[in-house]
């Protein structure tokens, strides 16, 4: 789009011309764009008659990338997508994944899965809460927020030895266990966020500037939120009670007592609240999956012949369904460890099926969406299988992209201030936005 | 309502509409033609009232593909969670679908992403033009004969200088 903003048709409200409107240019650096997204405002004063959304200045082709890398190298990319959570979009990910091969993982695997994905949620809620008030002024709520997400990154460094671009899921697995110094940081940190947490309560909630500024501003009625697809905190802050942990219950989330939490206001303020009360649902969940973890493995079981992972061996038959998808074996999904390589033929043999060039997964010629509820609403991948060992089309749903659509609805009629206030409650992420 | 009783009922109003199922996900594929008419029905008359995603497959290379570009539509119902998956094929030259902004607002974006990144055009869509790349790029990137590595956009990307800007 060119420097100057140019009216389109069904971009402005009104269409008569109005010479008195001023063009105001916001971003792409800025910080309350948080990253890189611009937007052209007219402004009518100080009102907001309208703004222009121009995206794209983060647009690192990563659906494109997803056609070229293997299903376990693509890990690396997602991570890059949503980076607040990015254990979220591991998580996302690899589910799509084995749910195109048709594989479940052990129990300990996706138990350490939950809570490794309650984790991102809370240090995604935590930054957008602290920003939310950092943008309205409140600087310390900012740094109270802050300090747990660094427990979550030790907590993460402890598991994968990434801080912050994990990559921690592998397909049917997990690139490691869960070491018991990792779950007693995690035991650590369910002990001492509670206290943040009422601390950052008794900072806003009832803070007069912040309430002002949030009650009220940006709101969005249930059928506009259901309207424009909207999903996870946003759409539940406007009453939309729709959580995908409940509704289509992956991993083992039916396993543990949690409330979906919505609000009816819709508007920003809902939006904090929501994102509050959901950290301490996920706390109580990864509470319960600490202490009821399974023992077992954290890979699908071997290689070769073994006990069948397949739910619907029926069901692949009759799709046609490429390669081992026969009673009795499992296809190698995942790498042995280095000692079985150097130490056993079956070891070396499963190695190189899975990384020489010719080899790999074998997926069905078939399409899956598979959507999980990340801390930013409806985190879904759409891939095409055909039968090589990299997607044919790997299509990331991110919800910063519907929800930034949103934004201009919800900002007609509000004045300047109102504007970064408004893209806080939204949590936009340009990276999962662009992706 | 079942996914096999809303099948029944569209291929009552639909003859050409196939159905199948895969890992306990209910796809329909429907005639371009009556791709609007599906969605509006399933809108109005099945309660599938979240559009979750518009996306789209360039089946150029794909084993066995009869056409070009596979459109999908994912629809959900906000209350119940049901999912449907409706696709329907276009092709070149000049692959068009209707837009279905008219039924879901969320639809926008979506559809201007795949303009941007396939080429396809929406019918009736209010406002099509490029949503993630600028508006000087002549491709479509994720179409299967365009390279990974480009054609060159990266070298030859018109740089506004400090004096210009």
């Amino acid at each position: 789009m060119p420097l100057t903003s140019v009216p389109h048709p069904g971009d402005l409200a009104h269409d008569e011309p109005r010479p008195y409107l001023w063009t105001m240019n916001f971003g792409p650096q800025h910080p309350a764009t948080h990253t890189t997204l611009r937007l052209v405002l007219k402004l009518d004063g100080e009102r907001v008659v309208d703004a222009m959304p121009d995206i794209g200045f983060l647009h690192s082709g990563f659906e494109k990338l997803g056609e070229h890398l293997d299903y376990n190298q693509y890990v690396t990319v997602t991570d890059r997508m949503n980076y607040v959570s990015p254990m979220a979009n591991n998580v996302a990910w690899h589910l799509a994944v084995e749910k195109l091969l048709g594989i479940e993982t052990p129990p300990r695997c996706q138990s350490i899965r939950v809570i490794v994905a309650e984790l991102a949620r809370i240090s995604d809620h935590l930054l957008c809460l602290g920003a939310m008030g950092l943008d309205t002024g409140a600087l310390t709520h900012f740094i109270y927020a802050f300090n747990p997400r660094e427990q979550i990154s030790d907590i993460f460094e402890a598991l994968c030895g990434a801080r912050f671009t994990n990559s921690y899921t592998r397909v049917g697995g997990l690139m490691r266990d869960a070491s018991p110094k990792a779950i007693e940081m995690i035991r650590d940190f369910l002990k001492q966020l509670p206290k943040t947490l009422s601390d950052l309560e008794r900072l806003m909630n009832r803070n007069r500037i912040f309430v002002d500024r949030m009650k009220g501003v940006g709101v969005l009625s249930k059928a506009e939120a259901i309207n424009r697809g909207c999903s996870g905190p946003i759409a539940r802050a406007s009453g939309v009670a729709r959580d995908l942990r409940k509704d289509e219950p992956y991993l083992n989330y039916r396993d543990f007592d949690f409330n979906v939490c919505c609000a009816e206001g819709g508007d920003c303020y809902a939006r904090y609240l929501v994102r509050l009360a959901e950290i301490r649902e996920s706390l109580k969940i990864i509470h319960q999956a600490v202490e009821n973890l399974p023992a077992g493995p954290v890979h699908v079981a071997g290689t070769g012949r073994g006990q069948s992972h397949f739910r619907g061996v029926d069901d692949d038959r009759q799709n046609n369904a490429v390669g081992a998808a026969k009673i009795g074996t499992v296809p190698r999904v995942i790498l042995p460890d280095k000692q079985a390589v150097a130490s056993t033929i079956e070891g070396l043999i499963s190695h190189f099926e899975l990384l020489m060039a010719n080899r790999g997964f074998q997926t069905p010629c078939e399409e899956i969406y598979c959507a999980t509820e990340a801390p930013n609403g409806e985190l879904g991948f759409y891939i095409v299988g055909d039968g090589t060992s990299r997607a044919y089309r790997a299509r990331c749903r991110g919800p910063s992209f519907v929800h930034f659509a949103l934004f201009p609805h919800l900002i007609r009629g509000h004045t300047i201030g109102d504007v970064v206030a408004v893209l806080g409650s939204l949590n936009i992420i340009a990276a999962e936005l662009d992706r | 309502m079942t996914g096999s009783h809303i099948i029944q009922q569209l291929q009552a109003a639909v003859p050409n509409l196939t159905a199948s199922e895969f890992r306990g996900q209910t796809r329909v594929v429907v005639p371009v033609e009556s791709i609007f008419d599906v969605l509006k029905t399933l809108k109005e008359k099945f309660a599938f009232d979240l559009l979750v995603d518009i996306t789209c497959v360039d089946y150029l290379y794909y084993p066995d593909a009869e056409n070009r570009f596979g459109l999908v539509y994912l629809l959900a119902d906000a209350e119940t969670g049901r999912r449907i998956t409706v696709r329907c094929f276009v092709n070149d030259p000049e692959p068009t679908v209707p837009s279905v902004v008219g039924l879901w607002e969320g639809a926008n974006w979506l559809e201007r992403e795949v303009w941007d990144m396939f080429g396809v055009r929406f019918d009736g869509h209010p406002d099509l033009r490029r949503i993630l790349l600028p508006e000087e790029f002549t491709a479509h990137p994720l179409r299967k004969d365009y390279p990974l590595q480009g054609r060159g956009e990266r070298h030859n990307f018109p740089v506004i200088t400090r004096a210009e800007g």
